[in-house]
Formats: structure tokens, sequence, C-alpha cells
């Protein structure tokens, strides 16, 4: 059973030559186009099913918000169809067109009777709007006098003051506090154990990883990757990077995990290896041990200088941490092409338990934005085991020692 | 098509009638004053025409010599003309003003004009109110043939509803529509016999006057409040046929564009 099917959707914005332009249209339709055809949204399909959630992630002018309006309902889509099923409240971007001269509390009811709550509702709800949006006495004040953290407060309060079949939200809730954002996402949750089906839109990375079990990425607007979290937002931060979506590619490895490799190819990694305190290549590490991350590269065209690093990140795509060359003020210049550079990072390797991904980065400078020869996400998975050290919880591993001392009343000073 | 506008507006009512409340408090929730204001507006302007015309300009109507006999034809005139204008007028900017609202919630955009049009019913119902009962303290209530205002009313507020959206929609295309109407409204105005008897003007001008649909609506009010006359219901026909004509164009071109307005405005 799907809750939303989403057929062939596309989306055209006309732009017309001049003014004068759409009037011609208007009044003399059988003639010729007078307009260019803006295509912000085609061919996107997808189905989402009950409870699943869906993060939405691209640059800015992709098609993100364009496609959650189609949802909601506020804009028309120009081809293509969708299917749903339930009660959708839809938070896009800020405020949901509270009106600024009235109160809090009349923007609610207006709200609300838009969303087809009775009257009889709407009292039973309002209290419990209130309580959830913590505005205090600003609830009788005019909009128009509140914070846009407070109008998102009270806006999310009200669009989910009860549970819709599906939520969207739109990068609204990145305005709120860390307090806020931590309530919405709980509430968010649990709206999800219940069966909501969630669609976000977030420039909020490390969010869209910790909430969402798919991930859609749109460029230009088309749908380009859809499916595991891990595997589209490492594509995101490639095509971050990249901007030509040409040159980057995705493949799958021997482990079932993907890589994603993006960049010019001046320089390619031919091996990532992590080595113990022997020289050994290993896949698993004792936390606390001292390794070496050997990694090997290959010059294809000759290149003037190089910045090489690497990051780790663990099984959420979240940055453990990142290193490069530059940083570690070893500049690296002039390489010929046939080259071969081998870059041994030695570290302890203070983490958590748990798997981990190693992403690399040539490039020509400390920031992959501009000159990236070779960006390669998730070319090196290892474990990290815990059979030493006392079982500590977290990602970091900061060796507490612990020092008791009881004291008592009755405590004789020698 | 029209059918199932009217169901949304029905299934969207408590928004409608919400907004409705919402709209008249907070007009003059920020005034010391408050709703007064909303009769000493329209009385000003009923005192300085009468001032200028009557008393300055020596304007006299046929048959009635007195200044209470003006005073009486002008409002029966410029109050319902105020409620002509102020639905017009409203309309044009009604789909701007709430930008914010069509950009991010969903529901039938009729609803908007809907609440423009009862707003200003409301607005002329109190206004109105006031200048009957001063008809009645001064003894000139006209009797029973105020039962024939109703009718005249329903048309010409749909010929206001009509006119009304296809600004409205048209206004959202093309901004000029905005300040085109305030200029066309000011000339309607004055082209009707409001302020001044039709027979003051000449013989060649009166024929024109057919093509102006309100001159009929206004003579009507007129013929009720201050002569106490039953309507020349034939008189009223072209401004019926016109009001269903602009009415359905309003509808045709609410139909055809309604779903392009939001990514224009």
């Amino acid at each position: 059973m799907t809750i939303l099917r989403v057929h062939n959707l596309g989306k055209a914005y006309k732009q017309y030559f001049s003014h004068w332009a759409r009037l011609a249209e208007w009044c003399l339709p059988s003639s010729r186009p007078r307009y260019h055809i803006h295509w912000a949204l085609q061919n996107v399909n997808f189905e989402i099913d009950p409870g699943q959630a869906m993060g939405i992630v691209g640059m800015n002018g992709a098609g993100k918000s364009t496609l959650l309006k189609i949802i909601a309902g506020t804009t028309q889509p120009t081809t293509g169809s969708i299917e749903m099923k339930g009660r959708v409240a839809a938070l896009l971007e800020l405020g949901m067109g509270f009106h600024p001269d009235f109160t809090g509390r009349q923007n609610v009811t207006m709200a609300a009777q838009l969303f087809g709550f009775s009257v009889h509702e709407i009292q039973d709800l309002l209290p419990e709007i209130e309580a959830f949006a913590e505005i205090g006495d600003y609830i009788d004040q005019p909009v128009r006098t509140y914070s846009s953290g407070m109008q998102m407060r009270l806006a999310f309060s009200v669009a989910t003051a009860k549970r819709p079949d599906l939520l969207i939200v739109d990068e609204a809730l990145a305005v709120g506090d860390s307090y806020f954002q931590q309530k919405s996402f709980s509430r968010i949750r649990k709206f999800r154990e219940e069966g909501t089906t969630l669609l976000l839109v977030s420039h909020d990375v490390g969010a869209i990883l910790s909430i969402c079990d798919r991930v859609a990425l749109l460029h230009a607007g088309t749908m380009v990757k859809e499916g595991d979290p891990e595997e589209a937002i490492d594509f995101y931060r490639a095509l971050l990077a990249e901007q030509d979506i040409g040159l980057i590619r995705q493949e799958r490895q021997a482990h079932g995990k993907v890589q994603t490799i993006s960049g010019r190819g001046e320089m390619i990694v031919s091996d990532i290896r992590l080595l113990d305190s022997n020289g050994l290549p290993i896949e698993a590490v004792e936390a606390g041990t001292r390794v070496t991350l050997e990694i090997r590269s290959r010059v294809n065209r000759p290149v003037p200088e190089v910045v090489a690093g690497f990051m780790i990140k663990d099984r959420l795509g979240q940055i453990m941490y990142g290193i490069n060359s530059d940083r570690l003020r070893q500049p690296i210049e002039h390489l010929a092409a046939g080259d071969e550079l081998v870059c041994r990072f030695q570290f302890a390797m203070n983490l958590g338990k748990g798997n981990y991904s190693v992403a690399t980065a040539l490039s020509r400078r400390d920031s992959h934005v501009t000159d990236n020869y070779e960006w390669r996400d998730g070319g090196f998975i290892f474990s990290v085991l815990n059979t030493k050290k006392p079982d500590f919880v977290g990602t970091v591993s900061l060796d507490a020692a612990l020092e008791v001392q009881r004291i008592s009343e009755n405590q004789v000073n020698l | 098509m029209v059918n199932a506008q009217m169901k949304a507006i029905w299934s969207y009512r408590g928004f409608i009638w919400g907004s409705v409340q919402r709209e008249f408090q907070s007009r003059y929730r920020n005034s010391l004053l408050g709703s007064v204001w909303a009769v000493l507006t329209p009385l000003a302007t009923i005192l300085i025409y009468t001032l200028i015309f009557s008393r300055l300009m020596q304007v006299r109507l046929p048959g009635m010599n007195d200044t209470l006999a003006y005073s009486i034809y002008l409002c029966a005139g410029i109050l319902t003309w105020g409620l002509f204008a102020e639905i017009i007028g409203r309309c044009q900017t009604v789909f701007l003003e709430n930008a914010n609202m069509i950009k991010k919630l969903t529901f039938p955009r009729i609803c908007l004009p809907v609440i423009v049009v009862l707003n200003a019913s409301v607005n002329f119902l109190i206004i109105f109110g006031l200048f009957l009962c001063f008809l009645v303290l001064v003894g000139r209530f006209p009797g029973w043939v105020i039962l024939a205002l109703p009718p005249i009313l329903i048309v010409q507020i749909a010929l206001a509803i009509g006119l009304g959206i296809v600004l409205g929609i048209m206004n959202v295309f093309f901004r000029d529509v905005g300040q085109f109407v305030g200029i066309v409204l000011q000339f309607w105005f004055w082209f009707t016999p409001i302020v001044y008897p039709a027979s003051v003007l000449p013989e060649y001008v009166q024929p024109w006057f057919r093509l102006n649909p309100m001159v009929s609506v206004v003579a009507a009010y007129q013929s009720i409040l201050l002569y106490g006359q039953w309507p020349q219901w034939s008189t009223l026909i072209p401004a019926l046929i016109t009001a269903i004509v602009v009415c359905l164009l309003a509808v045709g071109l609410y139909r055809r564009r309604a779903g392009e307005m939001v990514d224009e405005i």
C-alpha cells in the first residue's frame, strides 16, 4: 500500500519576453508562443509507503520546494499526476501564511479552519497548540511582533496539532533553536511510529541522515538519485563540489557498499589501506590503538600542487574526523604524469565501536570545491572493536579515569 | 463548475465566516474611536457634497427645493456606490494581498472574494441602517417601497462581484489593472448622476447614459428613497444582463487562470 504516488511530475514556468507578450497571448491565443518554457521540475516519479520518511536534498534551485508545493497542493503541476490518501499537513517555508496584523490565536484559528477542523475541534486543540509552541503571552499579540523562531514554533504546532497522514516540512525547522528542533523532531518521530509519512527538505544533511530512511536528490529539476540515504547524500556532497554531474559516478563494491567518485581525474586513488603497528593491513581495529592510513594515488596528468586528505565517517555519514596535507603543513608540488603518490597518515584510533568509512580527497586547494582532482566517498570500510578498554558508549574515546572519594561526617583527620 | 465552487465555498464556510469576523474586528482595532470611523468617513463625504453642491453651487432637484431632499438624493447614490466601489476595489487586490496565504496553504481561492463581498456588505448594512433610521427620524421614510431595494442591490452586487473577480485575476498577471481601475472608477462615479441630477446635463448626453448600467440602478435607488416610488423595473434589465455576462466571464476566467495565479504572485 502506498500513501503517495507521484507519476511523471513536471512543472514548467512560462517566461514571457515582455509584459505585452502575455497580453498578446491572452488576446490572440492561436499565435506563435511568446515565452520561453523553463522546466523547474521534470519527470519525477516515486512512491512512499505509510510511515516512511523521505528526505529531499539538492542545491538551491534544484526544484525541491516546487516539488513540495505541488504535493501540498498550492501549485498545480504542468505534467503528470499525484495520487494521495489521507490528510496532508504542509509547512512550506516560514509562517504558513500568517496574517501579520492578527494575533497568534486568531491566526491559529484561521489556519485550523483552513485545515478543515470544526470550531469545536479547534477549541479543544487550542490549549494544546499554545502549550507546545511555548510562546507565552505572545499568543494574544499580533504576529508581526513575533520573531521568526516564534512564528515557526506556532506554525509547527498548528500543522502538527493532529497527526496528519502525510507531513511535509520544507526547511521550516531550520529557524528554530535547538531546543525546539529537538522537540519537533521527537514529535515527528512519534507520528512516524504511528504511521505518518514524512517528506523533509533540508540543507542540514545530518538531520536528513538521522531521520530519513530514503533520500531523493534533485538536480536541475530532475531526480538523479533516490534510495539509500548514505548513497544519495554522498552523491549530493560530490555534486556540491563538482557541479558537473557528468563527472560523478557510483560503484557498488564487493562488500556491498557503494563508493561515490567525482572529480576531473588528474589524479586517482588506486588503493586505500589501514595498517596496524606491524605494517600489516587490517579491517578491524582495536579502539585506541595506533594505526596508519595509507592512501596510494596515481597521477594521470601533471599537477602543479595537490592537497591530499581523508575523512572518517560513521554509519550515518556524520563526519568523525578529517585532515589533509595542507593543514598538516606538508606541501606536495610538481607531480608528473605517471608518478605515484603515497600518503601515510598516522593516528590513534580513538573512536567508539562501530563501522566507519573513509573518504579521500585530492584537490588543488584545501577546499575540494575548487579544482577537485578526485573525491572518493566510501572508498574503504573498517570497523572499530573494543575488547580491551572499558565498554564505553559514543563515538569518541576520551579514556576517562575514575577517582572516588567518599566523605563521611564522622571522618577523622589523621 | 459553478456547482463545484459553491460546494467548496460551503465546505469552507467556517473559514469564511471566521475571516469576516476577524477582519471586521481588526479593521478598527488599532484606532481609538473604533467602528465610529466606519460611519464618520461617509458622513464627511455627504456633508461636503451637500455643502458644495446644494449650498454653493445651488443644484436643485426637479420638484424638490429643500436641502434635505438633496442630502437624501445624495445618500441614495453615494452609499450604494460605496458598496459597489468597495467590492470592486477590494476584489481587485484580494489575490495579491493574500499572496502569503495563497502560496502556503491549500484552499479554494474563490473564498477570498467571497470574504471581501461579505465584509463590504456588513459595512454597507451598518451605514445604510443608520441612514434608514435617519429617514424615519425626519419623517421621510419611503414605506413599503423599501422592499424594492433588495433585488436591485442583488443586481448591483452581482455586477460588482463579476467585475471584481475579473479585475482581481487580471491584476495578478497585469499589475497595471490596479492603477487603471482607480481612474476608471472615478470617471464612472462622475458619469453617473449621483451628486447631480441627470436633468442638469444637456440633451445630447442623455443617450450615452444608456451605456452605463449603473445609471438605471442608482436612479432606481433615488426613486425609492427620495420620491417613495416603485422603480421602473424594465430600466434595470440592461444592468441585469450586464451583471450576468460579467459573472459568466468571471467564472470562465477563474477556471482558466486560478491555478496559474500562484506562480505569478
